[in-house]
């Protein structure tokens, strides 16, 4: 299956993933009604330290450890791609605790939220990819060890 | 075709049975349930107090799961006695199963301590499976005055969900601070005056030493009189089936990293069994969800005759109340660095170069960073930064992990 990788030799910094991300799961058709002056919660946030920038969201594991954690049943795997059934999550938040990553966090409702590679709203394919200006983000097939 | 048998239908039963169907599609599977319900989330039993979920949304699995894995259940089925040698298990309807391969996922029961007069307290729950929730949740009323004994994970879970009926709580227990499995009497003050911030009352160091009629008469000498007890002070693993059929046990069912037993095709799994605990060698019961399910899908693997071990178990919890989370992980020993904030405490403990510990409280942003380089025992000198003071991510782990991660498919 397609997933999203990242050159950090590519990374700009400058976080448009992250709101391309918010704006794509947010429903609204208008960008400055789903961002302007709130506070948002991308699925993918940009990492760094001095020297290197780069995005980090869902590895979409083989064989996550999120899953097999989740005390809710609300994370579960669809064609590899894992999801979060919101509306079973209780935000206990014990998939942020095995996550080796960092790839989830608690959005405004107080449930967790992630990224399902655009596979649950309108865009079909993943919005941090479309709108990463120098193609540091991409969305492709590579081998399964 | 071999024929699986699993008492128990929880958490590590559930992982068996998808352990079992990873190797083996067509064998047979069946699975004993003591309670007349499908596999469902234990731990959100507070949450379904406070209308935060409902029996249907608590389903562990979907509805279809047992059909969909071809695994016959018995509800309301017990067993009561396991004979190795004939390979045969004998329920309490006074049946018997055969087997080829079985595996122990029996759970554990509420511990209740002896105290004058309480089997004649009426209003009297324990809080461990759904049908106590429902029955509490019947039970309590806007008016009720409910007293708590146990202040650990259960009691407070079990206070919180309560809290969103009634506002007069009392939570009792026997050590000085709350939460005294995972956190120090400290970290425990600051969680306790959010508790307070949240009309729970406590009585701490403190039991009861009789009941008369509705009321507690604490050793103290405070009387609390009350309308609902909930006893909620420990549980003990059920062991019985492996204990009886001459089985080794220390505290709970032993198990080695494949979750054998010690009697020949006998595995058992989850809050029934203890096992070591990597970040400080001792042996424990773990009676976590997460490790629940990993125990059971390594038994279910080996029971189908894959290989797996599961080697690297921690004690670890994630656990809020009324907003407050934190994040414990691994042992409270060694080297201790600490960065308090106002709203904020995080604690590591480090020995030998090694991250063997931490708490967060507050602040939980990115935690399963920290619980990799636990679990993985991956030296601290290694990162390329390990700031107390900052939140980890990606950028904590050296450059090889990094790129791996980011640019490759992972496990």
């Amino acid at each position: 299956m397609k997933r999203v990788f990242v050159k950090e030799e590519w990374c700009l910094g400058c976080h448009l993933c992250e709101y391309n991300c918010a704006y794509a799961n947010s429903g609204l058709s208008s960008m400055v009604k789903a961002l302007q002056g709130k506070p948002i919660f991308p699925r993918i946030h940009v990492n760094g330290n001095d020297s290197v920038t780069f995005a980090v969201s869902c590895r979409h594991c083989t064989d996550p450890l999120c899953v097999k954690s989740c005390i809710s049943g609300a994370l579960h795997r669809e064609n590899g791609v894992v999801c979060i059934d919101k509306n079973k999550c209780v935000g206990c938040l014990t998939c942020m605790l095995v996550c080796p990553y960092g790839a989830l966090v608690q959005d405004e409702t107080g449930t967790v939220t992630k990224c399902e590679l655009c596979t649950k709203n309108s865009c079909g394919t993943p919005a941090c990819v479309a709108g990463c200006p120098n193609n540091a983000i991409v969305f492709e097939e590579r081998c399964e060890e | 075709m071999s024929r699986y048998v699993i008492v128990g239908n929880g958490t590590a039963a559930i992982g068996c049975v998808e352990g079992i169907r990873f190797v083996d599609p067509l064998g047979k599977i069946t699975v004993l349930s003591k309670e007349n319900h499908p596999a469902y989330c234990r731990p959100l039993i507070s949450y379904f107090l406070e209308d935060k979920t409902d029996p249907k949304k608590m389903l562990y699995r979907a509805e279809t799961f047992y059909e969909d894995n071809g695994c016959e259940v018995l509800y309301n089925v017990s067993a009561t006695a396991l004979d190795p040698e004939t390979k045969t298990l004998t329920l309490d309807s006074g049946d018997t199963l055969s087997y080829d391969k079985i595996c122990v996922a029996t759970g554990s029961s509420p511990f209740v301590p002896p105290m004058e007069n309480l089997e004649n307290v009426k209003n009297r729950f324990s809080f461990l499976t759904l049908d106590d929730a429902k029955a509490l949740k019947k039970a309590v009323k806007p008016s009720s005055r409910v007293l708590i004994i146990g202040a650990g994970l259960i009691g407070l879970k079990c206070a919180e969900g309560l809290r969103a009926i009634t506002k007069n709580i009392t939570v009792c227990d026997l050590a000085d601070h709350v939460l005294s499995s995972i956190l120090d009497a400290k970290d425990a003050a600051f969680v306790q005056k959010h508790l307070e911030a949240n009309d729970l009352k406590f009585t701490l160091h403190n039991s009861v030493a009789k009941f008369k009629g509705n009321t507690a008469i604490m050793q103290n000498g405070d009387e609390i009189p009350f309308d609902i007890l909930v006893t909620a002070v420990g549980v003990r693993a059920n062991w019985g089936l492996v204990k009886d059929a001459g089985g080794a046990c220390g505290r709970a069912i032993t198990v080695n990293e494949k979750m054998e037993t010690s009697l020949e095709d006998v595995y058992a799994a989850g809050d029934c069994t203890e096992s070591t605990d990597i970040s400080d060698s001792l042996i424990k019961v773990m009676a976590l969800m997460p490790n629940a399910y990993m125990q059971g899908y390594t038994a279910g693997i080996n029971m189908a005759g894959g290989e797996k071990v599961f080697d690297n178990a921690i004690p670890m919890n994630s656990i809020g109340f009324f907003g407050l989370h934190m994040m414990t992980a691994g042992s409270r020993k060694g080297q201790m660095k600490t960065d308090i904030q106002k709203d904020s405490i995080k604690r590591f403990y480090k020995e030998d170069g090694k991250l063997i510990g931490f708490v967060l409280i507050g602040d939980v942003q990115n935690a399963g960073v920290y619980t990799n380089i636990l679990r993985n025992q991956i030296p601290i000198k290694s990162l390329s930064e390990f700031n107390i003071k900052k939140s980890p991510s990606m950028a904590t782990y050296d450059e090889e992990f990094r790129r791996k991660t980011l640019e490759s498919v992972v496990k």
